[in-house]
């Protein structure tokens, strides 16, 4: 069976010969115009003149197309009716698209671009955090507050007690390939785009709304990304409508790329935040009751930034049981890039702020941060969690949503393949806990998050053990003190991090996902679902799947791009959610034409239908055994429909975001990591020397492709953290928009030493093969490099070392000064 | 706009074009030769994707002009494909999962022959040292370095 083989990602043989197509690669007819836009050049004002003569007069310039222009809707916002393709009268970042150039070459559009005259009456842009609060400038009415228990008791009853800020900057996705996007205008009026985006089916829509067109109009296709992260959620809406309307009026394909300085200037990052908390806790360091307050600077449109603040209120407590606990959170409207989706959606945020407090109280009370992290801990699932594999005790209700039967059955049983891992037969049970199995049981009340779910399936206790000991920490750690002691100049930190991440779509109904399967008459198959493949091997783990339910090798099944035309309404590829989605989507559609397969083998055959067996690339019937291509022929000369779609929703889902209650994730997914940096405190230069890593992947459907989303997770975490610092000047100016003054991690940047492991077990959600969603959550494991630094300023002086991020050179020297008083 | 006539032996053939004299050697490549896999990641020469061979130095498709490379010889990973050069790295890349989303790999590619071919020694240290000036986004590096360690034991066991 291939699922749970590690096998290369699909694409490689086409990545490594120049022979895989992004959308820049994609050959074009003749005539083919090129875009680019000509950007506000102020934060915030009124356009009072614009002329444009000088671009149209440019050479290879064919149109200029401003708001006005536009024939129908103007608008590429994936939420809020608030972004306007094309500036309407008023500017609101530095970087705003104000005009749009259509020229015969990429080169002579981006030149004439520049060429726009457009006066403005400028106004004083909000830019900070300050400002914002100053001038209430923000989404929604006000604050988000969600509250457990009685925290300003809690606080006041709690031996001890401190507050404390950590500010952290923001994130450039930098995804190697850039924007980009080709419109194929079609005939009728019909439209095609390729873009390179995460979400197809908002593409098609917003397309559809600027042509005046209904969705069954326009097709969006996409076959691969060069990178996503989250920066191509809904920041390819802007190139894709652009080209759609211009192809329209021109009648002519259009295609338009930002090159990197453009791209890194108009589209949005990650959001940064300053989290403030307050927190009382007795000698152990037990958290008794906390206050966290953060503030995200949105930038000027709403994007997605309400979820994604809500995302890092759910990850406030991150693997912390807080027994009382207030999370209040501010949306500011700034005049910035709109901040956007990134890999963890707001969580890495929230657990960093837990995080800073885990360290700053293991600080104040002069205990190892590993020990205050683990009293705090979730109280461990009952047993199962230890036991791979391990049946689930009774379900406390069916929550398979799906069609009977498929989640409860051996999945041999139906022929899929023998010897393969057996799926437990309960439909989550494991989620029941027995609070006697932990000592603080009694003092902290019921195992649940500040938002009132019951954590089930905590694995952290025994990870964390197996991890401090296949790393050798505690030896380490008393090794780095007694360097410490002998080295004036280098100082060495080792930092430990935890993280639990709650996997779904807070906005519920988006936990759903198609998929489109063909088997043709020679026993080939065609798999289509509505993920994106944006380097993650989403494309490889779902073909592992349709291989095993049709017991044949992955090489016979065709991975196809993702086309709205094929599975419609689809969610972006985000959230984690790629393959547990459509990895069950396409399950149930390939058991659907195996069992009309195996009815029609049966009947010709006079048995039954459990007597047809899919193995090997054979089947069995019977006695007979037939080629699985013989056995596609003969049904399909029966007149047997060998074609079928499939479609999954998460189940047990509930969440009410605005009273901050309910149950808004179907599991959770665990890692940890154990990072040793050292600094020079002359200079504040750094170095990332070892890293380790235990991360919980379920029973993993490729364990390869599975690592390799572990290390490149943690590496861009810790790129957040440490050398990735976003900088705007006083007048709203991004001053790091390349390359060059923005460094993402280089391989030197690489812990040299670098242990990454899988903890392989068994998902007790019927998640698809039990497998757990991988893309965000080792993002995170890139906390314990920032706390390896806070570790390593701190062996400077007595005081805490309040280390933001990044901790750049300049700010660990910062801190080394601070802490010596 | 001004142009000039140029011929490049590019992996074999000759390609003759008359080019802006301003047209970056990765532009040429990609428009005039049709050669897309080299690509273009952030054209100031820091992210090291459109890294191709000129004259069998290793070289920014982005910072030479296509007229600098009149007369020259180029080989993109098109032209390591076809002539096997790239044979036993693209196995390993493969093999050890080097790769994610692949836009990347093409100028990994091309630094890490430069490397190889140059008599480089399976030292991570030398390897990080030499690729240190291609950015990939997705992989966190582990398995590129590993992938080309795996090369060039391969080539020196005995």
């Amino acid at each position: 069976m291939s699922v749970a083989k590690p096998l290369p990602h699909d694409s490689a043989p086409l990545h490594v010969t120049g022979q895989a197509r992004y959308i820049d690669d994609i050959p074009t007819p003749a005539g083919t115009l090129h875009l680019a836009f000509g950007l506000s050049t102020v934060a915030r004002g009124t356009i009072i003149g614009v002329d444009l003569s000088a671009v149209r007069a440019a050479t290879g310039v064919v149109a200029v197309l401003t708001a006005a222009d536009l024939p129908f809707a103007n608008d590429v916002s994936p939420s809020n009716h608030d972004e306007p393709l094309l500036a309407t009268g008023t500017v609101h970042y530095i970087g705003q698209p104000i005009f749009c150039v259509v020229a015969t070459s990429h080169l002579s559009a981006r030149k004439a671009a520049r060429l726009g005259k457009i006066d403005y009456a400028e106004e004083t842009p909000i830019l900070t955090i300050e400002a914002a609060l100053a001038a209430n400038s923000r989404f929604e009415d006000g604050p988000r507050i969600w509250s457990k228990g009685d925290v300003d008791a809690a606080l006041t009853r709690a031996p001890h007690r401190l507050q404390g800020r950590i500010e952290m900057g923001g994130q450039e996705h930098f995804y190697l390939e850039g924007q980009a996007a080709l419109a194929l205008p079609q005939e009728g009026g019909d439209m095609i785009v390729h873009s390179s985006t995460q979400h197809p089916t908002e593409i098609q829509h917003k397309v559809a709304e600027a042509l005046g067109l209904p969705m069954n109009a326009v097709r969006c296709e996409v076959r691969r990304m060069g990178g996503g992260f989250g920066g191509k959620e809904s920041q390819g809406n802007a190139l894709a409508v652009a080209c759609a309307v211009a192809a329209r009026l021109t009648g002519k394909p259009c295609k338009m790329r930002y090159d990197r300085d453009d791209d890194m200037i108009i589209t949005g990052k990650r959001h940064d935040f300053r989290i403030d908390y307050d927190v009382g806790y007795d000698d152990r360091g037990r958290v008794q009751g906390i206050e966290f307050t953060q503030y995200t600077r949105c930038g000027w449109a709403m994007d997605l930034s309400l979820p994604v603040a809500d995302r890092a209120m759910l990850h406030a407590d991150n693997a912390y049981l807080l027994p009382h606990a207030r999370i209040t959170s501010h949306r500011l409207k700034t005049n910035t890039q709109s901040a956007t989706a990134y890999r963890g959606f707001g969580g890495p945020q929230g657990v960093l702020g837990v995080e800073r407090v885990m360290d700053h109280v293991a600080h104040a009370l002069g205990l190892d941060p590993v020990q205050v992290r683990q009293v705090n801990y979730y109280r461990a699932a009952e047993g199962g969690l230890s036991a791979p594999h391990r049946p689930a005790a009774s379900p406390p209700e069916d929550i398979s949503g799906t069609k009977a039967g498929q989640d409860g059955q051996d999945m041999t049983s139906r022929g899929a393949a023998g010897g393969g891992q057996r799926i437990s037969s309960g439909t989550g049970g494991a989620r029941r806990f027995g609070a006697e199995h932990s000592p603080q049981a009694e003092d902290y009340g019921p195992n649940t998050t500040p938002y009132g779910m019951e954590v089930t399936d905590f694995a952290l206790h025994a990870m964390t053990d197996r991890l401090l000991a296949s790393c050798d920490y505690a030896a380490r750690r008393a090794a780095i003190a007694e360097w410490n002691a002998a080295n004036p100049i280098l100082k060495r930190g080792i930092g430990f991090s935890p993280v639990k991440f709650g996997i779904s779509f807070t906005l519920t109904h988006l936990n759903q996902a198609g998929a489109l399967v063909h088997v043709y008459q020679d026993g080939s198959i065609h798999l289509n679902h509505g993920g994106t493949e944006m380097g993650q091997g989403l494309f490889q783990k779902v073909a592992q799947v349709a291989a095993s339910r049709f017991g044949v090798d992955v090489s016979a099944v065709k991975i196809t791009a993702t086309d709205t035309g094929k599975v419609p309404n689809t969610s972006a590829t985000a959230a984690s959610s790629g393959s547990d989605l459509n990895g069950m989507a396409v399950q149930a559609a390939c058991d659907t034409i195996r069992d009309r397969m195996a009815a029609c083998l049966a009947d010709l055959a006079q048995t039954t239908p459990d007597k047809v067996r899919f193995a090997e690339g054979r089947v069995h019937v019977g006695a007979e055994v037939l080629s699985f291509a013989e056995a596609a022929a003969r049904v399909y000369v029966n007149r047997v429909s060998l074609s079928a779609t499939g479609f999954y929703k998460t189940p047990d889902l509930s969440w009410d975001r605005i009273r901050g209650q309910g149950r808004p994730f179907y599991y959770f997914a665990h890692g940890a990591a154990v990072t040793e940096v050292v600094i020079d405190t002359l200079t504040g230069e750094n170095r990332i020397l070892r890293t380790d890593i235990l991360h919980d992947a379920g029973a993993s459907l490729n364990p390869a492709l599975d690592i390799g989303q572990v290390e490149g997770g943690y590496v861009q975490g810790a790129g957040w953290l440490t050398t990735e610092e976003l900088v705007w000047d006083d007048k709203g100016r991004l001053r790091t928009h390349a390359p060059s003054t923005y460094k993402i991690p280089a391989v030197s940047d690489r812990p040299p030493v670098f242990n990454v492991a899988l903890w392989d077990q068994a998902n007790p959600a019927a998640t698809v093969y039990r497998s757990k969603a991988v893309g965000e959550p080792p993002f995170m494991l890139g906390i314990s490099a920032l706390l390896a630094l806070s570790d390593a300023v701190a062996a400077c002086g007595p005081a805490y070392p309040a280390l933001d991020a990044p901790a750049t050179p300049e700010r660990i020297l910062t801190a080394v000064q601070k802490v010596r008083g | 706009m001004k142009t000039k006539d140029i011929s490049v032996i590019v992996n074999g053939e000759e390609v003759r074009a008359s080019v802006p004299v301003r047209r970056n050697l990765v532009d040429f490549l990609r428009t005039d030769a049709g050669l897309t896999g080299s690509h273009v990641g952030c054209e100031h020469g820091v992210c090291g994707a459109c890294t191709v061979e000129v004259n069998g130095a290793t070289v920014r498709g982005c910072l030479m002009l296509a007229v600098q490379a009149d007369g020259a010889t180029v080989t993109t990973v098109e032209g390591f494909a076809a002539s096997g050069r790239s044979a036993a790295l693209a196995a390993a890349f493969t093999r050890r999962n080097a790769l994610q989303c692949g836009f990347c790999t093409p100028g990994m590619l091309a630094s890490a022959l430069g490397y190889i071919d140059r008599g480089g020694t399976a030292d991570r240290a030398a390897i990080r040292e030499h690729i240190s000036g291609n950015y990939c986004r997705c992989t966190g590096y582990q398995s590129i370095v590993e992938a080309i360690c795996d090369v060039i034991e391969e080539r020196t066991a005995p």
